[in-house]
């Protein structure tokens, strides 16, 4: 990564979800709950159907960050809120550079992160900060 | 009216509970990182070598079972959607409001997580906030879990905020 620049974008994380990305989820996080499992339950609770865990969106904005940063640098700080469901469909993350800091260490890099629904709708909001080591 | 008892707000700094995972496998990790990038390969890094393997930042060791998992002893009676959770497994009263959302998280990271590591979580109490949101008034309260691995280095701070109406 040779020129940092704020506004400078770090790629996507695009998922198709629904059932098997997220029973896949539920199996490994021991999260099994009707929402998450059940279009009658996410009706029940308001919505058009069954909804995925605001865990696995956590875990594909560090999979975007991962996967700009390469597996030698550091995810220092990050942080999303989680504003809407996402119901069945494609999810889109994605994110920009805001700052970059230089440091003896190597430069501390600030991202803006967000996932995205099929109809355009910010799902996650978030932020990052990574390390970008020397050498 | 405050939503905020004066019991809930001497709650803020305790302790909820203290956990710690068995030891991480390498097919905790794996099978974690096959998860979350299905129906993707992960990265290398997180299905290599035993030796080689590294945890996702956000893996969980304490999704199935625990080692221990030290909490109030009237924790174990509450159920996991009752809204007064975070309150009651404190032992004292909730706000008793009907609904709650996972508003967000933040989380700091130190020492990433291998294979053969034994996490402690330490679960806190943090601060509370209100608010008048289109529902009615909302409460707003964070809980700050501190994780260490088994040489006592730290692992991630994880902020989470739960919002109830």
């Amino acid at each position: 990564m040779t020129s940092l620049t704020p506004g400078q974008t770090i790629g996507e994380f695009i998922r198709e979800t629904g059932f098997a990305t997220w029973n896949r989820y539920a199996a490994v996080n021991d999260e099994f709950v009707p929402i998450h499992m059940d279009d009658e339950a996410g009706r029940a609770a308001g919505y058009d159907g069954a909804f995925g865990m605001g865990n696995l969106q956590w875990s594909y904005l560090h999979n975007l960050v991962r996967s700009w940063i390469g597996p030698r640098d550091r995810i220092l700080e990050i942080s999303c809120q989680f504003r809407r469901p996402n119901l069945k469909g494609t999810l889109r993350a994605s994110g920009k550079i805001t700052g970059v800091t230089e440091t003896p260490e190597g430069a501390i890099v600030d991202l803006e992160l967000s996932v995205v629904d099929a109809s355009g709708a910010v799902t996650a909001p978030g932020t990052a900060r990574v390390l970008l080591a020397n050498g | 009216m405050s939503l905020v008892s004066p019991t809930m707000r001497a709650g803020v700094g305790s302790q909820i509970a203290r956990r710690v995972s068995h030891r991480i496998s390498a097919g905790d990790i794996r099978r974690w990182a096959i998860a979350v990038y299905w129906p993707e390969e992960p990265p290398m890094e997180f299905v290599a070598e035993d030796e080689a393997l590294v945890a996702p930042e956000e893996f969980n060791p304490f999704a199935w079972h625990m080692a221990e998992n030290e909490v109030h002893p009237a924790a174990s009676a509450v159920s996991k959607n009752d809204p007064d959770r975070t309150e009651k497994q404190l032992g004292i009263d909730g706000p008793g409001l009907r609904f709650m959302l996972n508003g967000g998280m933040k989380a700091v990271y130190g020492e990433r997580m291998r294979m053969g590591d034994v996490i402690t979580s330490v679960v806190r109490l943090g601060p509370y906030t209100e608010r008048e949101g289109r529902h009615g008034p909302m409460l707003i309260s964070i809980t700050v879990d501190t994780w260490t691995n088994q040489r006592g280095q730290h692992v991630k701070t994880v902020e989470s905020t739960l919002i109830r109406y």
